[in-house]
């Protein structure tokens, strides 16, 4: 099947239930996206699909119908997203293995909500743990590239 | 300005082939007391001026050989460097350098003692010094106990001005100029007229002078990075996706492994089919391994879709197999012949309580899964002669050791990469999941293999934070407190996590009383006993440690005596407090948290201390009750860690504590039923989420006379002022973790 990831299209040869997450880091060797549960509770391996934030590991290969996008198709490190900006000013990320799913939500949800309330951000990014507690820093992150992403 | 010896760097590569094999350079205190074991690997062009500082044509490398499990410690052992070195960090390459005995931890063998961090008798200063020449001689190489900032503060600047004070040298070799005309800035040794030399056009020079011994620490004053917020060197790295751990490495011709053990503790496995397994897609191998099986495949996820296909045949565990009949176990435990300790005994507690109105409680916690959200994953290969192994470790000595032991190979040929772990909070100080990949490099040898374990192998392979119960006894008298009788049981992590490193647990067990034998408190009748429930299913250390649920045990029980003593928690505390720094917090706690203000109807306040790893903290939470339950509003903390090195990640660090304190306080448990963890993933384990976290204000101290780490000091008061503060709010009194268990959270 065909797959475009990050703006290239790629052929893969996978069975249709292979959970998105896997073809990512497996077979094309995108690891941004991260395994930490499987069953949708932790949102560690959260990709965009035509913009919108999903759970890779929930999503079938097969079922795939836009474009998808990792962290490493956000931004990179020279050219950082204006989250990922928000994120390294603030210095958010502590052992960072849940930030590429946490940036990759912030990032969809802020492309829907310009102007979010404080109740929104804690809605819309309470699906993505961190073990390590960095979510004071994370709201204060999300607010920070709302105003960027305004300014823009 | 311009740069001069340009031709330098022509001679270094050129010259490069001179010092293959370099020269060594010792650092200032440990000189002679072991080999730099940068130089058995160096290439061609490549100088290691210390264990800590190799320069080649490439750049700088800082060693940073505690672990970075989130904490932040490679960071901020590269800025202890980089200080002293006089370079900028963000352009240095870090690397954790090999598992060595030179690397050895000379503090958190303290942890272990009975000492308490408040004293400074000729007995507790032996006792440290005993701590730091145990580790040298075991070859310590370990990362745990908020120890880092303590133990290699003054190593890694010494390292740095070794380091710099060499270049120097090296310097006036070339430049025929005295020392005094010298100076550095920022990687560059300066010239009296201004012209700079780059330390890496220095380092053939200096690879053939005697490292410079006798330098001089820079004054805090003169200081750029230490005490300024840092920048840590992995954020961008993790903010981009493009930080590679364990889980991430990818090597040629790797294929992807995965184990099932008996999920029933200990229990062993009797026999398997795999016959199904055998044939799915991407399926190469399914092996025996100790107590259960492994699925090697070409891809993660057929290796977890083979490895639930074969039925296995599972064995009984040998341990208590549910958790009633655990803490039943730990109950009974609390008798003269299973007494470990009575670290404090102050007063005649005994006499104290004749005749008094006696106050009693008793107070149960749970078992705990460390859970970091990397799953548990290592890469190994291995080959006749050598073992690689790349991931995150605590403890890469004894890795080094352990899989010697298993594979017959020389330790010397057991080559331990430690990479960044997606957090720890106590895990990676185990190697089971090692081992493991290393049974299955034994029946494949010369391919790389990379086992990830599925979440639920994880939650239910852990070697949990130990349950405990406490029994208290307590009086007041005129209004204040008087009598404190503690008496705590648990099973203990030093004896169960010693016995996997075939260590022997010597004397009393200090973990099962941290955090509560220790506190500044003079109360006048003051007992704290600790309990040895003989070993169950085995555990280990968690962010924190003994202290993580002592915290709640002592804090609980002295808000409760507050309460019948009709005083103020906090005027008390400091009533009863004998230690400054830990009044101080106490007192900031107060001001920051404008104790004693009313804060409305169906509001309440707690307060809890604890001073763990050194460091006093105190803490206050403010909650509403709320018809749908408890809402933590805020949090307020003070702690003391006796210099704050970087402001920014400290915050994060308490932040994080807290946090964590909280979240399995709320909701987390891990239970068994015949020897299987019942939470398996993260829906029934969830700890905090974003929307209920509450603000959390942090202010740093700095009256102690040490300086501390913050990595685990937050955790224990958490729970204690949440359980307080929920009384004060509703008049509950909660007396058994997780507090979920009794009342709703929002
Ligand atoms: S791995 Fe997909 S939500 Fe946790
Ligand atoms: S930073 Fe470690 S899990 Fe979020």
């Amino acid at each position: 099947m065909k797959l475009t990831v990050n703006g290239k299209t790629h052929e893969v040869d996978v069975e249709d239930d292979m959970p998105l997450l896997w073809v990512l880091r497996d077979e094309l060797g995108i690891t941004g996206p991260k395994y930490g549960c499987g069953i949708a509770q932790c949102g560690a391996c959260t990709v965009h699909e035509d913009g919108v934030a999903v759970r890779s590991c929930q999503l079938a290969a097969g079922d795939v119908v836009g474009e998808i996008t990792t962290i490493e198709g956000l931004g990179t490190p020279n050219t950082l997203h204006a989250v990922q900006e928000a994120w390294i000013d603030l210095q958010v990320a502590q052992c960072g293995y849940c930030q590429a799913g946490q940036i990759m939500q912030a990032a969809s949800f802020l492309d829907l909500n310009s102007e979010p309330t404080d109740d929104q951000i804690d809605a819309a990014m309470s699906g993505n743990l961190c073990r390590c507690g960095s979510y004071p820093r994370i709201r204060e992150a999300v607010k920070s590239a709302a105003t960027k992403l305004r300014r823009v | 300005m311009g740069r001069v010896k340009t031709i330098a760097r022509r001679s270094f590569l050129i010259g490069s082939a001179a010092i293959a094999g370099g020269v060594a350079f010792g650092t200032y205190l440990y000189k002679r007391e072991g080999e730099n074991p940068l130089l058995a690997d160096l290439k061609p062009g490549e100088t290691a001026i210390t264990p800590y500082v190799k320069i080649d044509a490439q750049g700088i490398t800082l060693i940073t050989p505690r672990a970075d499990v989130g904490q932040g410690a490679w960071s901020m052992q590269a800025h202890m460097i980089a200080e002293e070195l006089d370079i900028d960090p963000a352009t240095a390459i870090l690397s954790s350098g090999p598992a060595s005995a030179i690397y050895y931890n000379g503090v958190v063998g303290a942890e272990a003692m009975p000492i308490a961090a408040t004293s400074d008798t000729i007995l507790a200063r032996t006792g440290r010094g005993a701590a730091d020449v145990m580790g040298k001689l075991m070859g310590l190489h370990i990362t745990g106990g908020s120890s880092t900032v303590p133990d290699m503060y003054d190593r890694l600047r010494m390292a740095g001005a070794v380091a710099r004070e060499t270049l120097i040298r090296a310097a006036m070799k070339q430049t025929g100029l005295p020392r005094n005309q010298l100076s550095t800035e920022n990687g560059c040794v300066v010239l009296p007229d201004g012209l700079k030399i780059e330390y890496l056009d220095l380092a053939v020079a200096a690879a053939d002078i005697k490292p410079v011994q006798d330098v001089t620490l820079r004054d805090p004053s003169q200081w750029r990075y230490l005490t300024k917020p840092q920048k840590r060197t992995d954020m961008v790295a993790k903010s981009t996706g493009t930080l590679t751990y364990g889980i991430d490495m990818v090597m040629d011709g790797m294929v992807y492994a995965t184990t099932r053990t008996n999920p029933a503790i200990g229990g062993g496995i009797i026999g398997f089919d795999a016959e199904a397994a055998q044939t799915m897609r991407g399926v190469r191998d399914v092996l025996p391994i100790s107590g259960g099986i492994a699925v090697v495949a070409d891809n993660t996820w057929r290796a977890f879709q083979a490895a639930q296909a074969v039925e296995c045949d599972w064995g009984p565990s040998p341990y208590i197999g549910n958790t009633d009949e655990q803490f039943d176990a730990v109950a009974n435990s609390m008798t003269d012949d299973h007494q470990d300790s009575r670290f404090k005994d102050e007063g005649d507690v005994t006499a104290a309580l004749d005749g008094a109105k006696v106050i009693e409680a008793e107070y149960r916690i749970p078992y705990l899964a460390h859970a970091p959200l990397e799953p548990l994953s290592v890469v190994v290969k291995m080959t006749d002669t050598r073992l690689d192994i790349w991931t995150g470790t605590q403890i890469p000595r004894f890795v080094q050791a352990n899989m010697a032991k298993l594979t017959g190979l020389d330790a010397d040929n057991i080559h331990v990469h430690v990479i960044m772990s997606g957090g720890s909070f106590g895990r990676r100080l185990e190697d089971d999941y090692i081992a493991q990949a290393v049974e299955i490099a034994m029946q494949l040898p010369d391919t790389p293999i990379k086992m990830i374990w599925q979440r639920e192998e994880d939650f239910t392979h852990d070697f949990p934070r130990p349950l405990a119960m406490a029994r208290a006894k307590g009086a007041v008298k005129f209004g204040a407190l008087d009598v404190f009788d503690l008496s705590i049981a648990a099973p203990s992590v030093a004896e169960s996590s010693l016995a996997r490193l075939g260590q022997p647990a010597i004397g009393p067990d200090v973990a099962i009383v941290a955090g509560a034998w220790d506190q500044p408190f003079a109360i006048p009748n003051y007992r704290v006993t600790g309990y040895r429930t003989p070993a169950m299913v085995p555990i280990s250390s968690w962010r924190s440690v003994g202290a993580s649920g002592n915290g709640f045990l002592h804090e609980s029980f002295m808000d409760e005596l507050c309460h019948v003593a009709g005083v103020d928690p906090l005027k008390e505390r400091l009533r009863l407090c004998w230690h400054d720094p830990s009044r101080k917090v106490l007192e900031a706690v107060g001001e920051m948290s404008d104790w004693g203000s009313d804060l409305g109807p169906n509001r309440g306040r707690g307060l809890a201390f604890t001073l763990a790893f050194g460091v006093p903290v105190a803490e206050v939470v403010e909650v509403t009750s709320t018809d749908d339950g408890i809402r933590i509003d805020k949090v307020f903390v003070a702690a003391d860690v006796g210099r704050v090195l970087d402001h920014m990640n400290f915050e994060a660090q308490v932040q994080g504590g807290v946090i964590f304190g909280l979240g399995h306080a709320m909701n987390c448990e891990l239970t068994y039923q015949d020897g299987v963890a019942e939470q398996d993933n993260f829906h029934a384990y969830e700890g905090m989420r974003l929307y209920q976290t509450p603000q959390i204000i942090v202010r740093g101290l700095e009256n102690g006379d040490k300086i501390r780490g913050i990595g685990e000091p937050a955790v224990p008061p958490a729970a204690p002022a949440l359980a307080n503060a929920i009384f004060a709010a509703t008049g509950q009194r909660i007396r058994e973790l997780p507090l979920s268990k009794s009342i709703d959270f929002v």
